[in-house]
């Protein structure tokens, strides 16, 4: 088992099915050692001193990295093609690229730490210890997803780790995140929220009242800028003045980070944490990419060249960096990171038979969760001959 | 234009529809010449066609918005900013509250400013900003200042697998506030007409398009420039028993219950509101005084929608020559749902049970 996943119970323990490739567990468990990896490139600052470039690893955590980012990789893809097949309605939007800023983040923190996004959630979820089956059932609106299916891709939740959602405009998750740190430093919880938002959204008034509000009262809120350099389909120096999204809080400290590189990411998060619980917010910006377009209306190649897509997976792919540094540090052979490549893709396959059994929910669910109790008034299904709902 | 739905309502394509009716769906390409300078047209092209008009033919109109310079999502921007040059055609970054803002301040120097929401379920940022700004500026100014030169253009309504936050028909709250106008349409020839109106009306608007439709509906459009009036509403199909009130997307589904009622013997009277505020009660009054009943029919949530101010007016106004209840067939009072949509939406069976059960009173 990973390194963190011993420290914190709570973690990620649903995102593998125990089966997967038990010898190379046994391995690392025997042969678990700590390693010190310098990050890719250093930490900007902003009115901060900026933490170490080396990061303490171990080659289990390494591992798990990998492991857990090439399911993620093959989640998204899955979800690509069953969005084109019909199987997935509603507007959904694909994280594959910026996997690295999930994990990382994940390896850094508990379950008793909050972590809000927008609507790009599903491995933040997976993350979170929500399961595929989950993932699935949610995106083709059935009975067993997270949501119970009344959400869809754009609205993923998990109470249990620490995990609010899963929002749909632009920006606004940002002053909930804000809310969930003050309750966390009211009931003096050693614990702080991860507010995620895009460079899109960075430009939003929300973001700069939720900030004051903060900084004023030292609140441990972090608000991560996953900047993945376009907001919808327009570049961010079309958009935004000062693109250095980590420089934008002012008198809030920022700190700049790539957001490809993992390690990176945990060592940016492990010190944001620190920070927070001390001296108030922070904002992280992390340099990322998406693969694919805004959503999946957005074929993702009008605003950008082919070949700028190319060369992110060329040199700064999230797992190809992992792979690399497992092979170059023997931790494991190609062979046996094509075997755990091998058991996402079936892992995934199966989470989505799983989820095709799993039932649409009930009419009537269609009436519940408006208010605590039901709304009192009668309604009726597509055809008042056939369908009466019965309310709760 | 992959997947019109093929309708009713045309017998012959090349006779323009006096009606204009919202469903004359055809399928086929979106720019087909016809004679007369009238080309075959889908909606978002039709807007796309207004808006080109709108910038050629005042030098101080401007369009901007959330991805417009590209085209914007639905496609309806595209090109204008390569005929109009960048600086009266631009994206924003994604800020709706600002982009409003900044509209109404372009708007008060003598400017037209089409602003584009790139949905209407993301106009909520932006409602204070026409709640508080827009439609009070000139009545706080005593008429000194004003941001007629407004217009909001914003794709609402259900597409079929929306989902929460692209499925929204927030009209009605906008209804509640007096100094904006707010104008629908049902089909590619009313939305270059009305939105050409919108435009050039000296009060700010937010005029709805029906995104569904974008791409759906397709009709004979005049290639001129050409302004429908707004505040006047429109009796796109006569009868004596019933009469229907709806806007946007909504109609095509009505008439095709009006179709379905025809067949059982009953005469419906259709008709499409067009402009929400000011409204134009006077066509549906005298309908009502001919039919002695009502139905209204919209997406958004029963409570508190448009319809009721609809029904309210028409009883106080017609509440003798009433033979039946005013029913309302509408979206339910729910959150827009995702898989739950059908049940949701205010289907053309739940229309002509509707319509059946007022007749039949």
């Amino acid at each position: 088992m990973a390194l963190s996943r011993i420290t914190s119970p709570f973690r990620s323990t649903n995102l593998l099915i125990p089966s997967i490739l038990s010898s190379l567990r046994h391995r690392s468990i025997s042969n678990d050692t700590t390693l010190t990896i310098e990050t890719s490139i250093p930490f900007t600052a902003h009115n901060c001193d900026a933490p170490s470039r080396s990061v303490e690893t171990t080659t289990s955590e390494l591992m798990s990295f990998f492991r857990d980012m090439v399911l993620m990789r093959r989640m998204e893809i899955a979800a690509d093609s069953l969005y084109k097949a019909k199987l997935i309605r509603g507007f959904c939007h694909l994280y594959d690229g910026q996997e690295a800023v999930a994990v990382g983040m994940e390896a850094a923190i508990n379950s008793k730490d909050c972590v809000i996004t927008a609507y790009r959630d599903h491995c933040t979820f997976l993350c979170r210890g929500g399961t595929l089956i989950e993932v699935f059932s949610e995106l083709m609106g059935r009975k067993d997803g997270c949501s119970k299916g009344k959400g869809g891709s754009m609205h993923f939740y998990r109470k249990e780790g620490g995990f609010y959602g899963g929002h749909g405009i632009v920006g606004a998750q940002i002053p909930l995140g804000v809310g969930l740190a003050f309750g966390q430093k009211y009931s003096k919880d050693p614990n702080v929220t991860f507010s995620l938002y895009g460079d899109g959204a960075a430009n939003q008034g929300q973001l700069f009242e939720a900030l004051n509000i903060a900084a004023l009262w030292d609140l441990p809120a972090i608000l991560v800028c996953e900047n993945n350099h376009y907001g919808m389909g327009t570049a961010e120096w079309r958009s935004a003045k000062s693109p250095a999204y980590y420089k934008r809080g002012d008198y809030a400290p920022g700190l700049k980070v790539d957001g490809m590189d993992v390690l990176a990411v945990k060592q940016a998060c492990k010190f944001a944490k620190e920070h927070a619980l001390k001296n108030g917010p922070l904002i992280l910006e992390m340099d990322t990419y998406r693969y694919h377009g805004h959503s999946m209306s957005d074929p993702g190649s009008t605003y950008r060249t082919r070949d700028e897509i190319s060369g992110v997976r060329q040199e700064r792919d999230p797992i190809e960096r992992v792979r690399k540094l497992v092979l170059a540090h023997d931790i494991a052979t190609e062979k046996e990171l094509k075997d755990i490549e091998k058991e996402a893709r079936k892992e995934v396959d199966e989470a989505i038979a799983k989820a095709k059994e799993s039932q649409m929910p009930d009419p009537s669910d269609l009436y519940t969760n408006v208010y605590v109790k039901g709304l009192g008034v009668e309604a009726f299904g597509p055809d008042r001959k056939e369908v009466k709902a019965t309310l709760p | 234009m992959s997947s019109c739905v093929k309708r009713f309502g045309r017998s012959c394509a090349s006779l323009v529809s006096k009606r204009g009716l919202s469903t004359s769906c055809i399928q086929k390409d979106a720019a087909v010449v016809a004679e007369n300078g009238v080309k075959s047209l889908n909606l978002y092209s039709a807007i796309n066609q207004a808006l080109h008009i709108a910038l050629d033919t005042d030098p101080r109109a401007y369009v901007f918005g959330e991805d417009v310079g590209f085209g914007g999502v639905f496609r309806c921007t595209t090109g204008l900013a390569d005929r109009f040059g960048r600086s009266r055609v631009f994206n924003t970054p994604l800020c709706e509250q600002g982009i409003v803002g900044f509209g109404i301040g372009l708007a008060a120097m003598g400017n037209r400013a089409i602003a584009e929401i790139q949905f209407a379920d993301y106009i909520f940022p932006a409602f204070d900003q026409i709640v508080n700004e827009a439609a009070k500026f000139r009545y706080r100014s005593g008429n000194q200042f004003n941001c007629g030169g407004l217009t909001i253009r914003t794709p609402y309504g259900a597409v079929g697998h929306g989902g929460h936050y692209h499925s929204q028909s927030p009209e009605a709250f906008f209804c509640h506030v007096p100094g904006i106008k707010v104008v629908i349409p049902r089909s590619p020839k009313q939305a270059k007409g009305l939105l050409l109106s919108c435009i050039r009306d000296p009060n700010p608007i937010v005029f709805f398009e029906p995104k569904w439709l974008y791409r759906l509906a397709v009709e004979d459009v005049p290639e001129d420039d050409y302004m429908l009036p707004l505040s006047e509403a429109e009796v796109i199909r006569q009868g004596c028993d019933i009469t229907l009130v709806g806007w946007g997307a909504q109609l095509s589904i009505m008439e095709q219950a009006c179709l379905d009622a025809e067949k059982e013997g009953i005469s419906c009277e259709l008709i499409d509101l067009k402009t929400l505020i000011p409204w134009d009660k006077e066509t549906v009054e005298a309908s009502v005084k001919k039919t002695g009943r009502l139905l209204i029919s919209h997406e958004a949530p029963v409570t508190g929608g448009f319809g009721a101010e609809i029904s309210a007016s028409i009883i106080e106004r017609c509440f003798s020559r009433l033979e039946a209840p005013v029913a309302r067939v509408c979206g339910l009072d729910t959150p827009f749902p995702l898989v739950f949509e059908p049940f949701y939406m205010p289907t053309k069976n739940k229309i002509l049970d509707a319509i059946k059960s007022t007749v039949n009173y």
